[in-house]
């Protein structure tokens, strides 16, 4: 379990480090390498180069502001999960935070890095889709925002070039008379979910007037499901039922060696069911409307 | 009198170091070692039909690289079988580099010997194998169909098949009143050690020995092994076992083909050699337990007493028999547990597969045959309407029964007589633990928030102890300090802890005063190993005998030096004084005193000047003595001392998401006198954790090709803290063993043996509640498998 040769640049610079991703077609960027050296050493990815952004400037940040959150490519998952800032503008960011892996791989993992790694199976993807979030990207021609609806072409697979590097993501902030949830299933605490889901659900007083849903492990890419309709204003039994159902027409679970297609399945609808409620609850409490 | 130690909750002195990140394992040793990789089989069954390592040879750094064709003599010839057994009539072992044909996806195939690991991992990369895949024999139905074999000269993949009774079990079965019959499974896991396998060795030219440090269980059989296959001879090779990061079964396997391959390279070269095995290396080329597949066929009366047992089962032992059939011997014998059935027929088959070998994890063969027993339990009790810990009680062995013969033979050879034991009082205990009588309406409680609990029992009885020996030397110096050598291995049970106490209540020593060395070829030659819940019993008892033995050294040149009678004289903290008054003498200048030498080098020396012993007629160091305070002895049991135990588990399963939460897990154990409660009690703790894992987490998943899926701590599932219960409840019962001096038995497995029969029970109760018909005949079983056996059950309710 050790790396194959590689060699290892460490800029110190923004433009520098473009340089050297557009002189090695086959270089890798390493910000927290919670994922990459794994593969590294087990030997299932060989890059040539290692790109080692964690000298670059100013990409630490965790800044929060009425239009939302913007993380850094450096800002370790950690940091933003402790940022009060953070909570009260978009809570489902830290709601999710709390349940990637474990502390030691949030003291080093970033936020920036998992989202551009791709993983249906993690969280911050998911969210970032469910949020209408985005990631902006440096390149050699200059800055570009992808919006996260364009971010996740496959599995493992996001639309940024080679030659690109994410620097900060966008999580925008939470509208008024929304609220959000958010839980997964997994095997062990801190493993990857078979099921994950979270939810945005905004009220105008007990009447639901929008939901929507993000998936994790279920399907390819990090999946979202308008549920406006299928709810139809309430969260009762029938509606949820329905919520759930809807959900499945979008969904395409899997069997692996830790839960069949139908188990997920099922863990989808049920957590549809818990967090759409949790959801509009939390909705009904910021709106003061709580009882 | 000082205190007792024998019995204190004392803390062990091994923790500051291992926690603290100081302790000294194999890899630790010898940093200017060359490092090795190998080249393993990426397929399950093939021939080899060429490989070509040209290539490497280019690789700078690269040092030797060998296969099967570079190896000579004895190095040629297939691994030793350790442990023949006359009805293991097609035993197979592996090759140190594989000759012709791999039978596993990672069998060794080809050995680099390089400057750093990272350059040896580059030139496996290089070598070049053209193999013949052949066709995979996976799992348990694979091997008994045998439409395909492993091995070519093993007819049905039958490598054993042996058969046990007492009594005539089909009559008795026939004959009773009622009769079930269920079908049983348990799937594969491994023992998983933090640290994995290794070994270091360095060969000195000037003194033409081999010094081998290896990650091992048992130092003396890996010297033997590797004396044998290198032609040298004893007298030249040392084995060191340093810390051990976790053993569980996996390192009494010797010799690994590294353990060879190693030390031949450090001969060769003339260069320490390291190789240290890494994790993906570990789950595909060590050892995996469990897998069985059995048929119960069982006649018991109204009470629930079981007339006749008869049990067929089936048992994967992977690709190789290097450890013989000492896994299923076990489950045929164990699985009586604490019962006594009127009488019992046992047949097993041990089968080949294309999968990595089936060799003793913790508890070894005793969690299916508990699996087993239990489930056959909790069927009758289902079947009669009765009680389950009603149904247990009416089948136990009483306490007035002891010896009491099971008319079997045991894994050492030996007849399965139980020494001692009180099991209804252990019954009583448990019951109590968890409230057992309570349990309905607490589970009413539960049901009225709309939450579905379960309680589960499983009771076991545990060989323990196994000879043949141990052997102890105590040596107490002129310093007053006593090193104590007993040649057995430590992987973390505490041995410097629970050892002292012994050696400190015997001797009259302070505690801090003695020190353990463990697994050292060097300051013991003559020892077995640490396997079978055999180091307290067989070392303990070993260092007690030596310390007695020391003890009375040193009391008669006492009375000789203080001329006074041997019946007078205590010790205390060190000093052996004549009781009531302030005549005295401190053990380290006994220990002067014990060696006649006319040369004085210090204090301690000078201070024995003003004692007189011996007969200045005689000569200085009698005919029948030796010089030195010291004292060597070996114990030497007639056959295992048996431990017991119940446990009981409340879970709840979750309505909707089939989520599996622990709610309480209650322990009651009986190893005899303790020698230390904390170090017993975190043996259990650590045991049950391996149950949790066993029943609900852990599996190797193989798929039909014979690649294992799931190599890697992210797939395969052990539980983390947060997956163990929160508290253990535990309660003890001493029934002292009769056969050695001091009572004990051994409690280093226990803990496991019955997690997957308490699990299984407790969540099959939960179930039942919702569903009469639900059962579970297989563990381990996850969230997913649950959900899915709801559906089962559901439907063939509704088609009722």
């Amino acid at each position: 379990m050790k790396p194959a040769p590689f060699d290892y640049v460490r800029p110190g610079t923004l433009e520098e480090a473009l340089q050297a991703l557009a002189g090695h077609p086959e270089a890798k960027i390493l910000a927290g390498g919670q994922s990459l050296v794994p593969l590294l050493s087990m030997r299932l990815a060989a890059p040539a180069v290692l790109v080692d952004i964690n000298d670059l400037p100013d990409l630490d940040h965790v800044r929060a502001d009425a239009d939302g959150v913007r993380i850094g490519a450096l800002a370790r998952h950690a940091e933003v999960l402790k940022d009060a800032e953070v909570a009260r503008v978009q809570p489902l960011v830290p709601l999710a935070l709390a349940n990637v892996a474990h502390p030691t791989i949030r003291n080093r993992g970033t936020t920036v890095g998992s989202l551009v790694h791709a993983d249906a199976a993690a969280e911050m993807p998911m969210v970032l889709r469910l949020l209408d979030g985005s990631v902006d990207v440096a390149g050699p021609g200059g800055r570009r925002t992808i919006p996260a609806a364009e971010l996740y072409v496959g599995p493992l697979e996001s639309s940024l070039h080679h030659d690109e590097i994410a620097v900060e993501a966008f999580f925008p902030a939470l509208g008024a008379g929304s609220g959000v949830a958010f839980e997964e299933i997994a095997r062990r605490h801190g493993d990857y979910a078979m099921c994950g889901v979270a939810a945005v659900v905004t009220v105008e007083g007990d009447r639901v007037v929008s939901a929507k849903a993000g998936y994790l492990s279920v399907s390819d890419i990090p999946a979202v499901v308008d549920l406006t309709e299928a709810l139809d204003g309430s969260v009762d039994a029938t509606a949820l039922a329905a919520a759930a159902a809807a959900a499945l027409e979008e969904l395409d679970p899997e069997t692996d060696i830790h839960a069949t297609a139908d188990y997920r399945a099922h863990l989808a609808t049920v957590l549809t069911a818990r967090v759409v409620t949790a959801a509009y609850d939390d909705a009904r409490t910021r709106a003061g409307g709580s009882r | 009198m000082t205190t007792k130690m024998m019995g204190a909750k004392v803390q062990r002195v091994e923790d500051d170091r291992l926690v603290r990140g100081t302790g000294r394992y194999v890899d630790d040793v010898a940093l200017d070692a060359l490092h090795t990789a190998v080249l393993r089989s990426p397929h399950a069954h093939a021939r080899i039909l060429s490989i070509d390592v040209d290539a490497v040879l280019d690789v700078e750094g690269v040092h030797a690289v060998w296969t099967y064709d570079d190896l000579e003599g004895a190095m040629a010839e297939p691994l030793p079988l350790l442990i023949p057994h006359p009805t293991l009539t097609h035993g197979r072992t592996q090759y140190a580099l594989a000759k012709d044909e791999v039978n596993y996806v990672g069998e060794a195939i080809a050995f680099v010997v390089a400057d750093d690991r990272y350059v040896a991992e580059d030139a496996l990369a290089r070598i070049v194998v053209e193999y013949e895949p052949l066709p995979a024999v996976v799992g348990l139905e694979a091997a008994r169909t045998a439409a395909n074999l492993v091995h070519d000269d093993v007819p049905g993949n039958v490598g054993a098949r042996m058969e046990q009774s007492n009594g005539d079990a089909a009559a008795a079965i026939a004959a009773a009143p009622h009769t079930l019959s269920l079908d049983l499974k348990i799937e594969r896991s491994a023992c998983m050690p933090m640290e994995g396998r290794g070994t270091v060795a360095r060969w000195d030219p000037d003194q033409g020995r081999l010094q081998v440090w290896t990650s091992t269980q048992t130092s003396t059989g890996v010297r033997a092994a590797v004396a044998a296959k290198l032609g040298l001879d004893l007298g030249q090779v040392d084995v060191i076992t340093p810390d051990v990061g976790g053993g569980f079964g996996v390192k009494i396997v010797h010799p690994w083909p590294e353990e060879l391959l190693v030390p031949l390279a450090a001969q060769k070269l003339g260069r320490a050699v390291k190789f240290t095995e890494d994790r993906r290396e570990h789950f595909i080329s060590s050892a995996h337990e469990r897998a069985q597949e059995h048929h119960v066929e069982v006649g018991f009366d109204d009470e629930g007493r079981v007339l006749g047992l008869d049990v067929r089962f089936w048992h994967d032992h992977g690709a190789y028999t290097p450890y013989g059939l000492i896994v299923p011997i076990i489950t045929s014998t164990q699985l009586l547990g604490p019962y006594k059935p009127g009488a019992y027929h046992v047949q097993f088959d041990s089968l080949y597969t294309n999968t990595v070998i089936v060799t003793p994890y913790r508890g070894a063969g005793r969690p299916q045959g508990c699996f087993v027993m239990e489930r056959t339990m909790d069927a009758i009790a289902a079947a009669l309407g009765k009680d389950r810990a009603d149904v247990r009680a009416v089948n136990f062995i009483q306490p007035d029964e002891f010896p009491y013969e099971q008319g079997l033979i045991f894994q050492d050879g030996r007849e399965l007589t139980y020494d001692s034991g009180d099991y209804p009082a252990m019954l009583d205990k448990i019951k109590e633990l968890v409230d057992w009588d309570g349990f309905e309406s607490f589970r009413a409680a539960k049901a009225a928030e709309g939450k579905r609990v379960g309680l589960g029992l499983a009771c076991y009885v545990e060989g323990t102890g196994v000879g043949p020996y141990e052997g102890a030397h105590v040596h107490i110096e002129t310093s007053g300090k006593v090193k104590v050598a007993t040649g057995l291995t430590s992987q973390g049970q505490g041995h410097q802890t629970a050892f002292a106490q012994i050696v400190a209540d015997e001797l009259g020593v302070r505690f801090e005063d003695v020190e353990i060395t463990t697994g050292d070829t060097r300051r013991m030659a003559y020892a077995v190993g640490t396997f079978a819940s055999r180091a307290a019993v067989m070392s303990g008892s070993a260092i007690h005998l030596a310390a007695k033995r020391t003890k009375e050294k040193a009391l008669r040149i006492a009375a000789d030096a203080l001329e006074a009678d041997v019946d007078d004289l205590e010790i205390v903290d060190g000093v052996v004084s004549v009781k009531g008054t302030d005549s005295s003498i401190p053990l380290g200048t006994i220990a002067v005193l014990s060696n006649p030498l006319r040369y004085a080098f210090d204090e301690a020396s000078k201070a024995a000047t003003q004692f007189n012993v011996g007969d200045p007629t005689k000569p200085p160091v009698a005919e029948d003595d030796e010089p030195g305070l010291e004292g060597t002895d070996f114990y030497s049991p007639p056959r295992s001392t048996f431990a017991s135990g119940m446990h009981a588990v409340i879970v709840e399963t979750d309505v909707e998401t089939a989520e599996i939460r622990i709610l309480k897990y209650a322990v009651v154990h009986d190893c005899g006198h303790l020698i230390n409660p904390m170090i017993v009690e975190g043996q259990i703790h650590g045991g049950v954790a391996q149950g949790v894992g066993g029943a609900l987490y852990e599996r190797m998943a193989y798929d039909e090709s014979g690649q294992l899926l799931n190599a890697s701590f992210m797939d395969f599932l052990m539980p983390y803290v947060t997956e163990v219960p929160t508290s253990i409840e535990i309660d003890h019962l001493e029934t002292p063993s009769p056969l050695n001096p001091l009572g004990i038995k051994g409690a280093g497995e226990a803990g496991v043996i019955p997690g997957s029969a308490a699990f299984a029970a407790a969540i099959e109760d939960a179930e039942r509640s919702a569903l009469p018909s639900f059962g579970i005949t297989a563990m381990p079983i996850s969230p997913s498998e649950l959900f899915a056996l709801r559906a089962v059950h559901a439907s063939s309710e509704e088609s009722k």
